[in-house]
């Protein structure tokens, strides 16, 4: 029997180090749906949940597989789901509820090239506005691009940690290249993994009001079976979890629901940024295509071009405040994504006029290469 | 004052009294059936903390918000599903899903065969009231063939489910149906089914007035004497034999009960790496 931490040196495909990363994280529920190019997060759960003492089964449809991962969360385990993009769609439902009952969750989509059923084994990042907007309503979301397995590693580790940390879904927004691709990753010690645990209840059970916020903008969260007699529902309700149809009820609840994201923009949001601080042209890139964006910098720099890259770490909540000052200081943005435009428009609102905002990007199928991007980067620097 | 004002109702305790008044119209069935359930969970002498109850959504999917439990109001069609997390999270919970026709058999179809399949611990309460009371009384997958509903108004073309067969054939190992006037074999069938590990499913007619009722003229005493002169008690009825007709008559009974590995029980045994 394997620990639930395989601390030392591996080889893994993105997919597989993402289930080591939610094991390692505290993972110990897995509901599932077989899907090209994630099954292999569902086979791999599979295996390792039993030794470790959870429990992984495969559910009928990717609606029942959100809908029990929320289940299991409410009663207290640290539950999970993987899909790509006809099940991210099947989720969006049971995304809601997770979002209106603010109940911790990861939901790992390995995007492939949609519409519909597009293209199975190829890899797009086609899914980023359906990661913000895809469930009906207004609500902030978080999600994540790992770039690596070693990357999503330790994202679906701060997954977990942001899903109990503010009580909502958190998304892993990988892509085929990314689950597919087979790379070293290194899994330190359980002792150097920081986890964070949802926020519990304290004081009288019977005064316990469910959705009361704390300090952070986040309430407590008691589970199923501890006696304090909770009710959650997707309805509008009130601190008390009740039921009520008014619009101030309804302007409170989702004022809380958001504002606890807004208001931890700060501690939620992660970038990285590479040769930038003396940028004329700044790529703006995640996950897949970022790897290609490095190359693209560092050729344009040997030519003499002073290009760098702002790697988004956090795809949402969109880090405004990062565009708005590198708008201001650069000569020119390219959002470099494997779709039509989806990023690049929340770069171009960012960029409000100050910077000229181009895209680098296709429908998907085959990645970005380092090329099309120098060619985009000389093109804006002769402007 | 009036002393009736600050009596207690045998039921205050696992009720949100705080609630009430409920939303279900005059002479609808479910409390009657929702009653039963309550009191069947408060005789167990089972640790109400340790009982949860999940709804999904629709007149009957209300339920969880006026118990005095740990209580989910799901999505439309989701209750078995997230019901299934729930247990297999802390299998030291009894789980109930308390929801309708609609939502159980229509858009959680396929969750209740697959539930049912797994032999998933979990005690599945159906009220039956033959239509989409909520949305205001449209043709549901139990609405019998030529009945009227706001989304039938020349007839049903369908023919209706029957439930028990249904579950027969996905696997359940606990079937009985009653209807919403025979409170005292229901109460039993819910606290058999509560007390048993496995799939069980209770199926039970209520009257929808507002709905049903109003388009097919019948008033809410008009259900209770078709149940009162229609239903046949058949105990240890094959499920293929069963029926649901207001003029032909209405099976009720414990149809099936028999014992078989649940999910937990089999994923234990098979899955999980033995102690050597």
């Amino acid at each position: 029997m394997k620990p639930a931490v395989l601390t030392g040196e591996h080889f893994l495909t993105g997919d597989s180090a993402c289930a080591e990363g939610a094991l390692a994280a505290g993972c110990r529920f897995f509901a599932g749906y077989p899907i090209t190019p994630a099954t292999e997060i569902a086979e791999h759960m599979s295996k390792r949940l039993p030794e470790v003492g959870g429990v992984f089964i495969q559910m009928e449809d990717e609606m029942a597989a959100m809908a029990a991962v929320l289940g299991a969360s409410c009663a207290g385990a640290k539950g999970m789901t993987a899909t790509s993009g006809p099940g991210f769609s099947l989720m969006m439902e049971n995304l809601g509820l997770g979002i209106a009952m603010e109940t911790p969750c990861v939901v790992v989509n390995v995007q492939r090239a949609g519409p519909s059923t597009g293209l199975p084994t190829l890899g797009a990042q086609g899914d980023m506005m359906q990661a913000r907007w895809g469930s009906h309503g207004h609500y902030e979301i978080i999600a994540l691009a790992p770039a690596s397995p070693q990357e999503i590693f330790f994202q679906t580790i701060t997954a977990f940690n942001l899903s109990e940390t503010y009580r909502l879904p958190v998304l892993i927004m990988a892509d085929e290249v990314v689950g597919h691709l087979s790379e070293r990753v290194l899994i330190p010690d359980p002792s150097k993994i920081r986890l964070e645990s949802r926020p519990r209840p304290k004081g009288r059970k019977d005064r316990f009001r469910p959705f009361h916020p704390g300090a952070n903008g986040v309430a407590p969260m008691a589970n199923a079976g501890e006696g304090y007699m909770v009710h959650f529902t997707g309805l509008t309700h009130d601190e008390r979890g009740y039921p009520v149809m008014t619009a101030e009820a309804h302007t409170e609840m989702v004022s809380r629901i958001t504002g606890k994201i807004r208001a931890n923009l700060d501690k939620i949001i992660q970038v990285e940024e590479y040769r930038l601080e003396d940028a004329d042209v700044a790529l703006i890139s995640y996950g897949i295509s970022s790897r290609s964006s490095y190359s693209a910098v560092d050729e344009a720099r040997a030519r003499g071009i002073k290009a760098g890259l702002l790697r988004l770490i956090t795809v949402w909540p969109f880090p405004e405040e990062k565009i708005r000052e590198l708008a201001g200081r650069v000569k020119c943005l390219i959002t470099v994504e494997l779709n039509l435009g989806q990023i690049h428009l929340e770069v171009q609102r960012c960029a409000a006029g100050m910077a000229p905002a181009l895209l680098v990007g296709h429908a998907g199928g085959t990645v970005i290469t380092p090329a099309r991007i120098l060619e985009e980067i000389c093109g804006a620097s002769r402007q | 004052m009036n002393s009736s004002h600050t009596q207690k109702h045998p039921l205050d305790g696992i009720l949100r009294t705080d609630r009430i008044p409920h939303i279900w119209c005059p002479g609808c069935g479910i409390g009657t059936v929702f009653s039963s359930a309550l009191i069947a969970i408060q005789s167990t002498g089972a640790d109400l903390t340790k009982t949860a109850v999940v709804s999904g959504i629709g007149c009957s999917g209300r339920g969880a918000g006026y118990v005095k439990l740990d209580s989910y109001h799901t999505t439309h069609g989701r209750a078995l599903p997230f019901a299934t997390g729930m247990k297999l999270a802390n299998p030291e919970l009894t789980v109930v899903v308390f929801s309708g026709d609609g939502d159980l058999f229509a858009i959680g179809g396929n969750h209740f065969i697959h539930a049912a399949r797994r032999n998933m611990d979990l005690t599945v309460i159906c009220v039956n009231n033959l239509n989409y009371g909520m949305t205001g009384g449209q043709a549901a997958a139990t609405t019998p063939h030529m009945a009227k509903t706001t989304t039938t108004p020349f007839g049903n073309p369908e023919p209706p489910f029957n439930l028990p067969l249904l579950a027969y054939a996905s696997g359940a190992t606990y079937i009985a149906r009653w209807t919403m006037l025979h409170t005292r074999d229901l109460t039993q069938s819910i606290e058999e089914a509560l007390a048993r590990r496995g799939f069980s499913f209770i199926e039970v007619l209520a009257p929808c007035p507002t709905g049903y009722g109003r388009r097919n003229k019948l008033k809410p005493i008009d259900f209770l004497k078709i149940y009162q002169e229609k239903a046949i008690v058949k105990n240890g009825a094959h499920p293929a034999e069963v029926i649901l007709d207001f003029n032909q008559g209405i099976t009720i009974g414990k149809f099936i009960e028999y014992d078989r590995p649940t999910f937990s029980e089999s994923y234990e045994r098979i899955c999980r790496p033995q102690a050597s």
